[in-house]
């Protein structure tokens, strides 16, 4: 038995060590491993219907995968464009809502932990609870305020600033909205934490030295907040690039996200190979960037923990 | 010593709400000063000193830096440069990043900040160790970058809060004299916080003793402490006996007070409190354990005190003589070792005599609790 093991089934017992070990086994083994790997299985089989599965046709094939890039068998564009550009629309569309996010939640993040005092208490209440009512009922709150008659433009036109309503719908920023909505506490909460151990005395030292604001947050806050940075962006970024009730309620008719396009691969179609190859195609392409960022700006994977 | 750059604070006050943290304080610091505040805990020094360098703005009065009105100018804008309790080092940028952050704000090269950087690692005894992190460097070396970087400013005006509280003593004394060298090598004004009277009295020039917000006395080193103005002086800068009582007859500048428990003493009174004292009034009289010397047993009068031992200790430079004073603290005489025999009196009366020009007469007031 390694070291570690025994010196965990020490400390707990070997009845409730042998239990926690247990449920975590099963929880990142049963819940996550095993059906990830029966999607990737999927993604390699062709859909056949129920009696021929594990007949002679249920061969590991990349059909599925070259569906994608080059469309249906004998269609009549050489490659899938649909699809595609509905795959890098919407990772792009998920770097921006991150970066809308970012920008938007770090001053927040650092006003929250830099202030003291009991208002602070009260604002972290007010971004929370909005949290406690379901998702698809803040996107329709949403529609509701971006729509053709809703809130925003009764407004805009009320002050005569438009003559016309906008179609904020149509040009996806009710979807942008929504989703840097939908993500904002898992950008704020992880920079509010390192901020938040931040020694103020730094920030007040490099503004001793002469230095403006922008250049200490540049120089003295950023690099010290580097690590809940990269955690926030990287949970918004996979979670808008794999969201699908935002995309559904609040995108336009002529825009597809890519995760509603996986939705009616498997729901509409029910081919589930299908799919799952665009999942695991969409899973790949994010850790691959996301690994490919980390990179670039020299964070580690221990950070994202913090 | 170069003229320098002198800060003056008039009518200073500064308020936190209800709280008065400073109280109409009045200073004039001489450029190119070693300038302390001395005072307890708590009593308002690091409020005096973010007040000088701008992050804090005075309730009422004024902060002056060579001659300037510093109000509404930040604390970037002033030709001071703070060195923090806690150093407040940069942990991610290297030391030598560190020592020129300030010229990196004015937009020096790499190349010339590091030609300055070695330069002030030189000084401060650490050459070639700019690539490491602080976090890499040991207590004393760490707060010789923190003195580095603020030099790096080139600042006219050197704010210090207590920056020597987090190393060990020896650590402490020894850069108590590097601090001083430094300081008279630059020919800058230090404004120096401690709640260390050992610290003050080594290394200023002037000091200014603080009480809850309140600037009791302003004095070099020999006059806080052989002049104290105010009873708290007395007792906060350096050990003391106080013996209570009333003033009973004002002669000139000596006291004759009328003490609770040893009789009536003769005292000088302290400069600043002549021709305040008038008989009847409530005083305090302060004799330090070393202006005692031993009396014939029997001897009686105006300087001569009596009281039984309680206990005895050998120091090394000095025996220390603990007896039953006033007011339940102990009466502490300390006799210097010259090689004399020494006898033991513990459990029995002893007599001591002492200089009148050592015993310092001030009207009663609050003492200090340490
Ligand atoms: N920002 C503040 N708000 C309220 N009270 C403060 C503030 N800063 C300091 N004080 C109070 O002012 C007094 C003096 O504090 P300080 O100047 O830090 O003392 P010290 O002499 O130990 O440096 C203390 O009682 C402290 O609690
Ligand atoms: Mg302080």
């Amino acid at each position: 038995m390694p070291r570690f093991l025994r010196e965990f089934f020490n400390r707990n017992g070997v009845g409730m060590g042998s239990l926690m070990l247990g449920l975590v086994l099963f929880w990142t083994v049963g819940l996550i491993i095993l059906p990830q790997l029966s999607m990737l299985d999927f993604s390699f089989r062709p859909n056949l219907p129920p009696p021929e599965i594990g007949g002679p046709k249920d061969v590991y094939t990349v059909e599925n995968y070259k569906y994608l890039i080059f469309g249906p068998e004998g269609g009549s564009q050489d490659y899938n464009a649909v699809d595609l550009r509905v795959f890098y629309r919407t990772l792009i569309a998920a770097v921006f809502v991150t970066l809308f996010n970012l920008v938007l939640c770090y001053p927040i993040a650092y006003y929250l932990a830099q202030t003291k005092g009991n208002h602070i208490r009260i604002f972290a209440l007010m971004l929370i609870i909005p949290y406690w009512i379901n998702e698809i009922l803040r996107a329709f709150a949403l529609r509701i305020i971006f729509g053709e008659t809703g809130v925003l433009n009764n407004a805009l036109v009320g002050l005569g600033i438009f003559d016309t309503p906008f179609d904020f719908i149509r040009n996806d920023i009710a979807l942008y909205a929504g989703l840097g909505y939908a993500y904002i506490l898992l950008m704020i909460f992880p920079i509010y934490n390192v901020i938040e151990s931040l020694d103020r005395n730094q920030i007040e030292a490099a503004r001793d030295m002469g230095a403006s604001w922008t250049k200490i947050h540049r120089r003295v806050v950023i690099p010290y907040a580097k690590p809940g940075i990269s955690s926030g962006c990287t949970m918004v970024f996979m979670l808008s690039a794999g969201a699908l009730a935002a995309p559904q309620i609040l995108g336009g008719p002529s825009s597809l996200w890519f995760t509603q396009l996986i939705y009616q691969q498997f729901n509409d179609n029910s081919d589930w190979p299908q799919g799952a190859a665009y999942a695991v195609v969409l899973l790949v392409t994010c850790i691959l960037l996301v690994l490919a960022v980390m990179r670039l700006f020299k964070v580690n994977m221990g950070d994202i923990g913090k | 010593m170069s003229a320098g750059v002198g800060v003056d604070l008039e009518k200073l006050w500064i308020r936190f709400g209800d709280f008065v943290a400073v109280r109409d304080a009045n200073v004039k610091i001489n450029g190119g000063d070693f300038f302390s505040f001395l005072g307890p805990s708590g009593c308002g020094k690091t409020t005096i000193l973010r007040a000088v360098s701008g992050f804090l703005e005075p309730s009422d009065g004024r902060v002056l830096i060579g001659g300037n009105d510093m109000k509404g100018i930040g604390p970037n804008k002033r030709p001071t440069a703070l060195i923090f309790q806690n150093l407040a080092l940069f942990p991610l940028m290297k030391v030598w990043e560190n020592i020129t952050f300030s010229m990196e704000i004015k937009g020096a090269s790499a190349k010339e900040r590091r030609k300055r950087a070695d330069e002030l690692l030189d000084m401060i005894a650490l050459p070639g160790q700019g690539d490491k992190l602080p976090s890499e460097l040991s207590g004393g070396q760490r707060q010789r970058v923190a003195i580095a970087r603020a030099l790096c400013a080139e600042p006219d005006v050197l704010l210090l809060d207590e920056p020597l509280s987090a190393l060990d003593l020896k650590l402490r004394q020894h850069m108590r004299t590097e601090l001083r060298e430094i300081q008279q090598r630059v020919g800058i004004t230090f404004i120096y916080i401690t709640h260390d009277q050992g610290e003050a009295l080594t290394m200023s020039d002037n000091i200014a003793v603080m009480r809850a917000g309140v600037i009791d006395q302003i004095g070099d080193g020999k006059t806080v402490y052989n002049d104290p103005a105010t009873a708290f002086a007395a007792s906060f800068v350096g050990e003391n006996n106080v013996f209570r009582g009333k003033v009973k007859q004002v002669s000139g500048d000596t006291a004759l007070i009328a003490t609770n428990r040893s009789g009536e003493l003769l005292a000088r009174i302290s400069t600043a409190n002549q021709g305040k004292m008038q008989p009847g009034d409530d005083a305090m009289l302060f004799i330090r354990p070393e202006a005692f010397a031993l009396a014939p047993a029997g001897a009686s009068g105006d300087h001569f005190v009596t009281a039984t031992v309680t206990n005895e200790e050998f120091e090394g430079n000095v025996f220390n003589i603990f007896m039953e004073g006033d007011g339940g603290k102990e009466l502490k005489v300390s006799l210097p070792n010259l090689g004399q025999s020494f006898e033991s009196h513990k459990g029995q009366p002893m007599t001591l005599q002492y200089d009148v020009q050592n015993a310092v007469a001030l009207p009663a007031g609050e003492l200090a609790t340490e």
